[in-house]
């Protein structure tokens, strides 16, 4: 089943699908058990004449064994998960090589360009609509808002989910490892058009990233 | 707590006319019937908007099936067709519909109403004025929930979960009045709610019959009264947010509206807050009602009871601190999804438990698969895969790719259908000779259970895989995604399993209806029969074809395929008819006195229960509620009410 993940091209992708994996694993050994008995228990004890069923309340040390197990496991699941969490969501890169930043908006993504200078809100800033050009091999941490209601930007290739709140600021941040062209739909319901919502993101290689900032960046001086 | 035995017989006994009968009563279980019918009425619409935005998923932009003769000026559906606007809309209600109109008023209304005071001993819930009014305030609620589809602007279509700043201003959605009355009539639904579960938690502390302690109450009654209590405490949140919307739509207030310096997330925070309690405000009953029901069926104690209960309460406490497990990735503190998945790991702990309880419930048995028990073993193995994907989502980092998309929608299924509806159709079989004093039929039951089990498998199983392939849910058009343009085998798939699984449930309205009006005459019969087999007989016919012709539309099937989906068609047809011909019976039997051989105090009640529900005395409680095949007994079940012979006294406790 695993093997309909879309194709991953970040470098922290892999975590995600890591744990999925092992998550899917241990729940698909789970579901089996659990289906085993049930159907064998269904089978060798179905009703039969003469036979009566065995006058039990439960046991005291099977309960704590099955309270223990499921326990020892979810714990595991709980620290595999904090160590990648922290490292996705909660600390963004303090010195990313790529920084953009992003407007969600009925039913568009507004892309923003620093510009040759390198900062937002200067004069300098290219927008473009739907479109997310960035470098291979480079931490990209994209800065967003939303003017209107809430939006979620989703990368699947690159295994990123950030809901885009109005009157808060979030951010996403990934490595790209691969280039291509990529979807970029909204994955929260944001009204009529929301289907259909979806900006395309391109990554570049080295060179051709050179190549189309200077072209976006010459066009928007002239 | 027992001076209800000595207390009132003599309810006042004047000549009821038909009005205070059958429809401003006061009899708890003519409450719950009302609870029941309505929710079964409510239950036909939702179910009828899934099929119909089905259809849009399954072959979008074209006709749905039976409404092509619309003009292409109709306002809903110009041509049949399903637009973006009404898909939004018809989400938003199917989910509004099933979860406060289907399964609460079912479990919380129907259940508790007709089950507690029977199952305890008492005459009538403590405030039967009162539990009148729930049921009114619950039908107006209703009134203004339908009302909302034919206002200006159309019905709410923000989602059931109803986000702001989408959901507080029209110019997002383009509906106006519809979503007001869908908050108002939320808030109306709550205080029916509250006056139910007030109702309830006096009814159980109070009222149980002498000899009934706690720890000799039926699963069943325990939780529905935790229920209870998790609803006093959750539905005034949920009516307090309602309120607040209302006031940022109709008053211009800020609560949720960034613009004016309002918190879009606060909205979510209170919703999900009663939303996570509300939840399992869903499925404790029909995990009470499965536990009562296994243990029946298997005829043998349950397992753990003790373990049960408990759970059942470490849930309803855990509850309230996992709400958060919604908000993942909605721009709240991430580190506040840490704590959350900690929450939420550990309330997986005692459905862990109560699954592996149920297990040993069956474990040395001697299992009888009647209908009930069919549902209630389906609810068992359902409710494990619906936990399970639970797991994954509780994981905040494997949350980022898999928050709403289908994964999730495959999850609230597995649990709310799977768990809480299978539940309510096991509860239902199983209650409904002591409801309306008939049985139902036993082989349409069967042709039922099995037409639903499949075809819910087949809706919802591969919306695992949609989810895993990254296909958002709540979109319109999946064609619109090149990523997502391989899954549209599924989601045609999907799409009949809908149809399989709707068309079944004509075959249950046959039932119920065939049983309570013990329609027995030769044309009945055969129409159920032909009925039953035509359905199957038509959905197996839909399957090859579909199977055969590579999958998608619009290429129609070939013929060679068509004549061999024919021929599995008929096959199917000739044996559904041929197993009902032989095995169908009576329907509508008169219920015997305990036709499940159940040891619990509702069965000791007269057949038909009367005002009062017990003869002059109330019965007498001396063992717990599942003593069977205790060994020196004769039977191999002992009522509640039967004293324990010394032999039975030192083995049972
Ligand atoms: C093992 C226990 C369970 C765990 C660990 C669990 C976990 C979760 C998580 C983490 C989510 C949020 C996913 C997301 O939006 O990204 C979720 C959603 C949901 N769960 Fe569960 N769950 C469990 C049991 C249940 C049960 C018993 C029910 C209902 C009877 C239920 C009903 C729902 C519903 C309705 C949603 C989706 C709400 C929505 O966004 O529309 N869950 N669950
Ligand atoms: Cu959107
Ligand atoms: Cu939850």
């Amino acid at each position: 089943m695993m093997s309909w993940l879309p194709e991953n091209i970040s470098a922290h992708g892999g975590e995600i699908d890591f744990l999925f994996t092992f998550i899917y694993y241990i729940t698909s050994v789970t579901f089996f058990l659990v289906a085993a008995c049930m159907v064998a228990f269904l089978i060798l004890y179905r009703q039969k004449p003469g036979v009566q069923a065995t006058y039990t309340h439960g046991n005291k040390t099977i309960e704590i064994i099955w309270t223990v197990i499921p326990a020892i496991i979810l714990i595991v699941i709980l620290f595999l998960s904090q160590a990648s969490w922290a490292k996705l969501k909660v600390n963004p890169p303090t010195n990313p090589d790529v920084r953009l930043e992003v407007i969600g908006k009925q039913f568009n993504w507004i892309v923003i360009y620093p510009g040759p200078d390198g900062k937002f809100g200067t004069k300098d800033d290219v927008r473009l609509d739907n479109q997310v050009n960035i470098p291979i091999n480079k931490m990209v941490l994209i800065s967003m808002r939303a003017e209107d209601v809430i939006h979620s930007f989703f990368i699947p290739n690159a295994r990123v989910k950030q809901d885009i709140v109005p009157g808060r600021l979030t951010q996403v941040w990934f490595k790209p490892i691969k280039t291509g062209k990529y979807e970029i739909p909204c994955a929260e319901l944001c009204g009529t058009g929301h289907s259909g919502m979806k900006g395309e993101l391109i990554v570049h290689s080295e060179e051709s990233y050179t190549a189309f900032l200077t072209k976006l960046y010459a066009k928007k001086s002239s | 707590m027992s001076d209800s035995a000595t207390a009132t017989v003599g309810h006042d006994h004047h000549e009821a006319s038909f009005i205070s009968t059958y429809v401003f009563s006061t009899d708890h279980k003519m409450i719950a019937k009302q609870f029941f019918w309505f929710a079964l009425v409510m239950m036909i619409l939702g179910g009828g908007l899934a099929l119909m935005f089905r259809w849009q998923l399954a072959w979008p932009e074209t006709s749905v099936w039976g409404f092509g003769w619309l003009s292409d000026e109709n306002e809903f559906m110009p041509t049949g067709i399903i637009g973006p606007d009404i898909y939004n809309m018809m989400i938003t209600m199917h989910a509004t519909i099933m979860v406060f109109f289907v399964i609460m008023p079912m479990f919380s209304g129907a259940f508790s109403n007709f089950l507690i005071p029977l199952m305890i001993g008492a005459r009538d819930m403590a405030f039967p004025f009162l539990n009148m009014l729930s049921f009114w305030v619950a039908a107006l609620a209703g009134v203004i929930m339908l009302a909302g589809f034919f206002v200006e602007g159309g019905h709410a279509a923000a989602g059931w979960t109803a986000y702001a700043p989408l959901s507080i201003k029209e110019e997002f959605t383009g509906v106006g009045a519809g979503q007001t009355l869908w908050a108002l009539s939320i808030f109306v639904l709550t205080i029916s709610g509250l006056m139910g579960s007030v109702n309830y938690i006096t009814t159980v502390i109070n009222m149980r019959t002498k000899g009934m302690t706690w720890f000799r109450m039926p699963t069943t009654v325990w939780a529905l009264f935790v229920v209870a209590i998790l609803s006093l405490l959750a539905l005034p949140i949920l009516g307090a947010a309602g309120v607040l919307l209302i006031f940022d739509r109709v008053f211009e207030t800020a609560f949720f509206d960034p613009q004016k310096g309002g918190q879009p997330l606060l909205w979510q925070h209170l919703f999900w807050y009663f939303g996570h309690p509300e939840v399992y405000i869903l499925i404790l009953p029909a995990m009470g009602v499965t536990s009562d029901i296994l243990s029946v069926f298997s005829r043998k104690p349950i397992f753990g009871y003790r373990a049960m209960v408990y759970a059942i309460i470490a849930i309803a406490f855990i509850g309230w601190a996992v709400w958060g497990h919604h908000m993942f990735q909605s721009g709240m503190n991430p580190r506040l999804g840490q704590a959350f998945m900690t929450t939420t790991m550990l309330i997986a702990i005692p459905s862990a438990i109560k699954t592996f309880n149920w297990l040993g419930t069956l474990w040395k048995g001697s299992i009888q698969f009647t209908v009930p028990m069919l549902h209630a073993l389906a609810f068992v193995s359902m409710f494990v895969i619906g936990g399970l994907s639970g797991i994954f989502m509780a994981s905040n980092t494997v949350d980022i790719f898999i928050h709403d998309t289908y994964f999730i929608v495959a999850h609230i299924h597995y649990v709310l259908f799977g768990g809480s509806i299978f539940g309510l159709f096991a509860g239902v079989t199983f209650w409904f000779p002591k409801m309306f004093g008939r049985m139902m039929n036993d082989s349409l039951g069967r042709v039922h259970f099995w037409i639903t089990f499949i075809g819910f498998n087949i809706i919802f199983f591969p919306m695992h895989i949609l989810g895993i392939g990254g296909h958002m849910r709540r979109i319109y058009n999946p064609m619109q995604y090149d990523f997502l343009k391989d899954f549209e085998p599924f989601n045609v798939a999907i799409t009949l399993g809908a149809l399989m699984l709707g068309m079944g449930q004509i075959i249950f309205a046959m039932n119920i209806f065939g049983s309570l009006w013990k329609l027995n005459f030769n044309w009945f019969r055969t129409a159920a029969r032909v009925v039953s087999s035509y359905l199957s007989a038509f959905i197996a016919y839909k399957f090859v074809a579909f199977y055969l012709e590579g999958l998608t539309n619009p290429t129609p099937a070939s013929f060679g395929g068509r004549m061999f989906a024919g021929i599995i068609g008929l096959a199917v047809f000739v044996w559904i008819y041929r197993y009902l011909s032989k095995k169908m019976g009576e329907i509508g039997e008169t219920a015997p006195q305990n036709p499940w051989k159940a040891n619990t105090l509702e069965w000791v009640a007269p057949v038909i229960p009367p005002h009062g529900n017990f003869g002059p005395t109330l019965p007498v409680v001396h063992r717990g509620p599942y003593e069977y095949s205790l060994p020196g007994e004769e039977d191999d079940w002992a009522p509640q009410t039967k004293p324990l012979s010394e032999e039975a006294a030192s083995a049972s406790h």
